[in-house]
This record gives structure tokens, sequence and C-alpha cells, in this order.
């Protein structure tokens, strides 16, 4: 209990800084997700191009690997921006490829027919998607997404091992200082379970308010 | 996720008609032309770019690649892979393993063994994968290998557990019965019946779940395992070669990224083979949703 009360500033900061993180990142990688699921169901060919080549590389790349690339990388051609900006960037672009995803198979789950009745109505592609079909995806797409963003805070940290302030990088201090590590991890477990619960918590009413059982 | 669009639509019609939006006329097909054309060269500007960036500061030049035909750098390099490759196997073998056994607790008759294998699953998948594999390498100082070994296979054994469990689940009811009818034992019909069903169905699951512990061996990176990333970091950071940091990074990337394609790939082709063979009729008894290949992501089944 002590190593709490006695490092409760580092523990602050480091639960601050997991929080920024993920807040963020999770609102990068919902504009980007929905943007290449609205490109990988569009009429232009290039653009379903683009939209599927997000996906098949940022899913498949190690997101040690786009840190690493991004953090040590990026910096030699002269791109000096804080480390948590390039974290947030990272964890963002990979996220969006499976809000992407969730958001696409979203999309499918709307029947046909809105979409039919929508064009019959004289309605363009945007207006299908904008107006018709997405807010209906959003119904039945609540729950994945809820639990991609419960998978970015996890891997938030990541970004601790790369010199940004979060919860897990608070154990090195904690460490140099003598504390128990087992205590100090107990602590920092139940920081990620706060953080990861509230999340769960907050798209579950977002389900019972409007989830659709489709 | 299950319900997709019916392949009927899809194969009668041009790939161009969907339900969003209609078949172009010669109007729209231009207008949709000219859209492409500026994406394509959008595109190629981008590249262009990167591309003049790289050129400007010296990627290519002939200094910065030569340490790629050093017999040294390759063996670094190999014995790198082949260290990923290792942690990837043992962590692939255990999970399943783990899985096999958690799922097997999960379903027990037995109340006490369900409890525990339940506050297993929940909280193995809770926790981010890095803070075990931290707390596994500073607090019980263990090796690297193991200790990455150790938090993959403890977070993807309980991910599999579910997948495992949700598989024998969905496994149509009358097959049990049928099985049981026949005087066959619980572990019989669980070992001869359902796991057999289950792991056909839910193979391209597994599959891209073993694609997400492919990705965490990088984690190892972080805890000083020498797997691949590490060797490309040695070679990045030591003065002698000119400091080949982008070069060193586009090629890991590029395998890395080839790998786990690779595999991501392997599981789409069994999971449409899967959907193919179900659709003929061929094995009418398994009825699951079809998996979603490859949508996996570390952790993706999170708490809910």
């Amino acid at each position: 209990m002590n190593v709490l009360t006695q490092n409760f500033q580092l523990y602050g900061d480091g639960f601050l800084g997991t929080l920024r993180l993920t807040v963020y990142s999770s609102l990068l990688a919902l504009a980007l997700g929905v943007v290449m699921a609205g490109f990988r169901v569009a009429p232009v060919g290039a653009l379903r191009g683009v939209g599927t080549a997000w996906v098949a590389v940022l899913r498949n790349t190690p997101l040690t690997l786009l840190f690493f690339a991004m953090l040590l990388g990026l910096p030699r051609f002269g791109v000096a921006l804080p480390f948590e900006l390039f974290a947030v960037l990272a964890l963002g672009c990979y996220t969006s490829s499976f809000i992407c995803e969730a958001v696409r198979s979203g999309i499918n789950t709307v029947p046909l027919g809105q979409g039919e009745a929508a064009r019959s109505l004289g309605m363009t592609f945007g207006q299908t998607l904008g107006t018709v079909v997405l807010p209906q995806a959003f119904r039945t797409v609540i729950a994945p997404v809820g639990s991609t963003l419960i998978a970015l805070c996890k891997n938030s940290a990541i970004a601790g091992s790369f010199s940004v302030t979060e919860l897990l990088s608070t154990y090195k201090t904690l460490n140099e200082n003598g504390y128990s590590v087992l205590w100090s991890f107990v602590w920092i477990a139940l920081g990620y379970l706060i953080l990861t619960l509230a999340i769960s918590a907050l798209f579950h009413f977002m389900e019972r308010r409007w989830g659709a059982a489709r | 996720m299950t319900a997709r669009r019916s392949p009927q639509a899809r194969s009668s019609a041009p790939p161009a008609a969907s339900a969003l939006y209609d078949v172009p006329g010669p109007r729209t097909r231009i207008r949709h032309f000219c859209y492409g054309v500026l994406t394509v060269l959008a595109l190629a500007a981008l590249l262009g770019w990167v591309v003049d960036l790289l050129v400007g500061t010296g990627q290519f030049s002939a200094v910065k690649w030569r340490p790629f035909s050093y017999v040294g750098i390759q063996e670094l390099l190999l014995r790198g892979l082949g260290n990923t490759l290792k942690a990837f196997a043992m962590a692939a073998v255990l999970a399943l393993a783990l899985g096999a056994v958690l799922a097997a607790g999960r379903l027990s008759d037995h109340r006490p063994v369900r409890w525990v294998s339940t506050v297993l699953v929940e909280f193995f998948r809770a926790m981010p994968v890095l803070v075990m594999i931290f707390f596994i390498f500073v607090a019980l100082q263990v090796q690297p290998l193991p200790a990455l070994v150790a938090g993959l296979t403890l977070y993807n054994g309980s991910v599999l557990a579910e997948v495992f469990r949700s598989g024998v689940r969905s496994v149509d009811r009358g097959q049990r019965e049928a099985a049981y009818a026949l005087g066959l034992r619980k572990t019989q019909v669980m070992t001869h019946v359902l796991v057999p069903q289950a792991v056909r169905a839910m193979l391209p699951t597994i599959i891209s779940q073993l694609v997400v512990a492919l990705k965490d061996t990088s984690l190892g990176f972080l805890i000083t395992y020498e797997e691949f990333l590490h060797a490309g970091r040695l070679i990045a950071i030591n003065m002698d070669y000119t400091m080949p940091f982008i070069p060193i990074v586009l090629v890991i990337s590029a395998i890395y990224i080839g790998l786990c394609m690779l595999l991501s790939w392997f599981a789409t082709w069994v999971s449409r083979r899967e959907r193919r063979s179900v659709k003929a009729g061929r094995s009418g008894a398994v009825r699951v949703a079809p998996a979603e290949a490859g949508s996996a992501m570390p952790g993706g089944s999170g708490i809910r």
C-alpha cells in the first residue's frame, strides 16, 4: 500500500499519461478508421485500393516495429515532434486498421434494402453512406470498436519503453528507488484495469442505449 | 460481423456495383475515372516525396547498403530472425496447449475448476501482455526468452481458450446428444465428436490469433531479447557502418510484415475453403459463424 501512497505523484502522472495516449490515439484511430472504411466501399477503384493496402499493411505490422521506425526513424529526416505525439501517431494509425475492419463489417450488416432505398431516392454515394448506412452500422459496431479501443489502451504500454510518460514505465523509477517490484506491479495492473473497465463500461452503456440486435 | 452481403449479389454483378451506389453511367464513369486519376496522382506525389527524401538523405547510397553484403551482418540478422521464429514457435505451441487446458476447465462439470479457469482467463486477457512480460522479466528475474514466451503464452493461451470454448459450444447440440446416445463417455464425446468439429470451424480464428502472437514476439525487443528488431538496432547503432538505420528499418519491416501477411493470408485461405465446403454441403454438421480471418487484434477480444 505504501508503494502507492508514497509515489502517488508518479503513479498519477503515469496514469494520466496512459489516459492521454488512449484518448488522443482513439480519436485519431476512429477518424482514420471511418475514412478508410469509406474508402474500402467507395465506387472508385483506386480509393478501394488505398483502403485495402492501408489495412493489409498496418494490421500485419508489429506495433513495436511501428514505434521503432517512427520514433527512431522520423527524427533522422528532421521530423522533430514530442515523443508523445509520435506515440499517438503510431498507436492511432495501427488501431485505425482494426477500426476500419470493424466499421466495414458493420456496413455489411446493414440490410441491402436500406442502401437500395436510399439510391432509389436519388441519393449519391456520399449521402447513402453518410446519412443512411453509417448511422445504422454505428449501432452494430459499438461492441467491436469498444474491444478494439480496450486493446489500444493496453497496447499503449509499449510507448513507455520509448521514453513516453505512461503507467508501465513508472516501474523503472520505483525499481531504482528500491520499492517492492511485486507491489509496484500490482498498482500498475490496477491502473490498467481501471482504464479498461471504464472503457468497457462506457461501451456497454452506449450499446444499451443505441445498440441494435441484428 | 457475420452477416455478409449475399455471395450471389456479389458474384452476379460486376464489382463496380454494390448496395451503396448504382452501376455508373457514362458520365459517372468519367467522374470516377477522374477521382481515380487524382488518387493515383496524390499517391504518386506522396511516394515521390518519400523517395526524394530517402534519396536526398542518401539512404540509397551504396555505403549504406554495403553492410548487408557482409557475412557477419547477414548472420546477425538471420540469427535475430531465427530467435524471433523460435520464440514464436514456442509461444504458439504452449499457448495452444494452455488454451486447450483452460477451455477444458471452463467447460468442466465441476464448479471449482470452472471458476478457477474463468478467473485465470479473464485476468490474463485483461492485462496488457507487455505488463505481464515485464513482470515476469523484472520480478521473477528470468531470462528474456522464457519471460517473453511465458507472457505470450499466458495471454494468447487465454484468448485461444475462449476461441476453443466458443467453438465447442457452437457445435450443433444434436452431435453431443447423438454421441451420448451411442454410449460414449464425457471425455470421448469431447475428444471424438466436439473438438474435431470445433477446431475445424475455428481454424481461421486460431491462425489469426497466432498472427497476433507472431507480431507480439517483437515485444521481446523491449526486454532485450536478441530478436529481429534487436539485431537491426545493433547494426544501426554501430558507428562502423555509417549508421544505415533507414535501410535496416526498410529490410526488417519488409520481412516482418511479409511473414505476418503470409500467415494472415493462410488464415483467409483456410476460412474461404471452409466456407466453400460448408456451402457445398460436404460438412453440413458445423454451422458456426464464419470467423473473420485476420480480424484479431492483440487484446482485441478484450474484456467486455
